[in-house]
């Protein structure tokens, strides 16, 4: 087979092809058009201010390193004038963080960047390891994931930085996208395909750079860029519900490489129809500013897991959705009832009942932010989740010491 | 394996990196000599290389971590001396003598 020519510059034999329009590329074309996608994603959302001091959450894997990489190229390229910090969390998993860790500590040096690491039993008193000791390894990321959302904060508040961004990219914006509607939970949803995360009472904005950009290219780019990054899976069992979501997303990926950023962007069409949740999306669809989502609670984890999913339980999924397109014929055209209600002059947003999470107990619309009355984090409860797991595993640990 | 099928082995090297490392060994480089023709007679593809690494190479039980139902597990991207394999004829591929293929895993975070 004859090499193909980059269809950028056609003179240099290409080596990508592009997932979300096919294009092939050589490597120099690919790797501007990449920076240049991220520049557009910045400067349309207006996601940083002159002079702003930014914590980069670096956990020496592919998408924050490729984060902090390209912030730093995109920094002094445009001129952004950031004061770019690298903000790591020490869950206190033996073999699995320090090992990562010091890939970060090398990004630290490569990048010119100060480096600052919070530690799970500095925050909390407790590691990742003990904490696993105590209630064994089911469940275990809900405690991972709400300390590190709390940690990543109090590590900004700590260097008076107001603003945290991390590497979630498009695969895992579509993986939680596809999570929150198997669960039927719009709110959440909404929440989860915002650019920028936190409202104006959080005292740090969370934000992803990467949101548009495929994990493909992103682990593309890490390779041609010849970066140092960290890649091994977390000791402890990954949640088997992300990890189908993911396992489903890569094998649509294999068929229809444009299905990952449908799936972003129709969960922010569909945040648009949930009441009091702002959509997110480029300036260029219309918005001034990105608008802020409240907080994401991620509950669910680090989003960092590898489906390790059985591959019958795949082909199982795969089976229903071939019987569901045998099933297209019977729907009805969503499109076409909605343009019609639209002209009977039905208002732009309609109410729409809203599910939140799975029972009634939790069928709160929209959250109300408070502070926890335990630590003063923000929470929309009176204790925040972090203090009421806290409070579990040290009545726990007091058991064990009698 | 008969002389002359060994006479006729190409010469390859196999990089694993994004994690799949730790199924071959926890190495990331692999000089293999791969042999020209597969059973059947029909010259070695990159199919073929994947079948090889799998019953001769990979140290590690979780084969289903590399490939699922005969293909490589989606999430893991291979590279044919530095390009997509889409651009290469993907399975199809037949493995020239001083090839570099990188399988590469996007599927494992940080």
């Amino acid at each position: 087979m004859a090499p193909a020519l980059c269809a950028n510059c056609k003179t240099e034999r290409a080596l990508i092809k592009r997932p979300k329009n096919h294009a092939k590329l050589c490597k120099a074309c690919f790797i501007a058009v990449f920076e240049d996608e991220v520049h557009h994603t910045i400067t349309s959302s207006q996601l940083f201010y002159p002079g702003e001091k930014v914590a980069i959450g670096a956990s020496g894997g592919k998408d924050s390193t490729v984060l902090a990489s390209v912030l730093k190229t995109l920094n002094e390229r445009h001129g952004y004038g950031l004061d770019l910090v690298l903000l790591s969390i020490d869950e206190g998993i033996k073999g699995y963080r320090d090992d990562s860790l010091e890939t970060v500590k090398r990004n630290a040096a490569q990048y010119d960047m100060p480096l600052k690491v919070v530690g799970y039993e500095e925050l909390y008193g407790w590691t990742m390891d003990q904490v696993v000791e105590t209630i064994g390894k089911k469940g275990n990321c809900t405690y991972c994931g709400v300390f590190r959302r709390q940690a990543l904060d109090r590590g900004a508040k700590m260097l008076e930085i107001k603003h945290v961004v991390t590497g979630h990219n498009a695969d895992d914006v579509a993986e939680t996208v596809l999570m929150n509607l198997l669960r039927g939970d719009l709110a959440r949803l909404s929440r989860s395909t915002s650019i920028v995360t936190g409202d104006s009472r959080s005292e740090v904005k969370r934000s992803k750079p990467l949101k548009y950009s495929y994990e493909k290219e992103i682990v593309l780019y890490a390779h041609h860029k010849k970066l140092d990054y960290f890649s091994t899976e977390c000791i402890y069992s990954p949640e088997a519900f992300r990890g189908s979501a993911r396992g489903l997303i890569k094998q649509l990926e294999r068929v229809r490489p444009t299905a990952i950023l449908d799936i972003v962007r129709s969960g922010e069409d569909m945040a648009r129809l949930v009441p009091g949740e702002s959509p997110s999306s480029c300036a260029c669809k219309g918005q001034k500013r990105a608008a802020m989502a409240p907080a994401e609670d991620d509950v669910g984890g680090c989003g960092s897991q590898n489906g390790r999913t059985p591959g019958n339980e795949m082909a199982a999924m795969d089976k229903q959705l071939r019987e569901n397109e045998a099933n297209e014929g019977l729907e009805i055209d969503v499109g076409k009832a909605m343009s019609e209600s639209k002209m009977s002059g039905s208002e732009k947003q309609r109410d729409l009942p809203i599910r939140s999470g799975n029972g009634a107990s939790k069928a709160v619309p929209r959250q109300v932010r408070g502070n926890c009355k335990r630590c003063g984090y923000m929470s929309s409860q009176d204790i925040c989740q972090a203090c009421m797991l806290l409070e579990g595993l040290n009545k726990n640990r007091a058991q064990i010491q009698i | 394996m008969s002389a002359a099928t060994e006479a006729a082995a190409i010469p390859i090297t196999v990089d694993f990196s994004g994690g799949l490392e730790m199924l071959f060994d926890n190495q990331r480089r692999h000089s293999v000599s791969l042999p020209a023709v597969d059973a059947s007679g029909k010259p070695a593809t990159i199919a073929f290389l994947i079948d090889h690494l799998c019953r001769t190479l990979m140290k590690d039980p979780r084969a289903e971590l590399f490939v699922l139902d005969n293909h490589i597990r989606p999430g893991i991207l291979v590279l044919i001396n530095d390009a997509d394999w889409e651009l290469e004829g993907e399975e199809a591929y037949e493995i020239q003598p001083r090839d570099n293929i990188l399988f590469v895993s996007t599927l494992h975070g940080g």
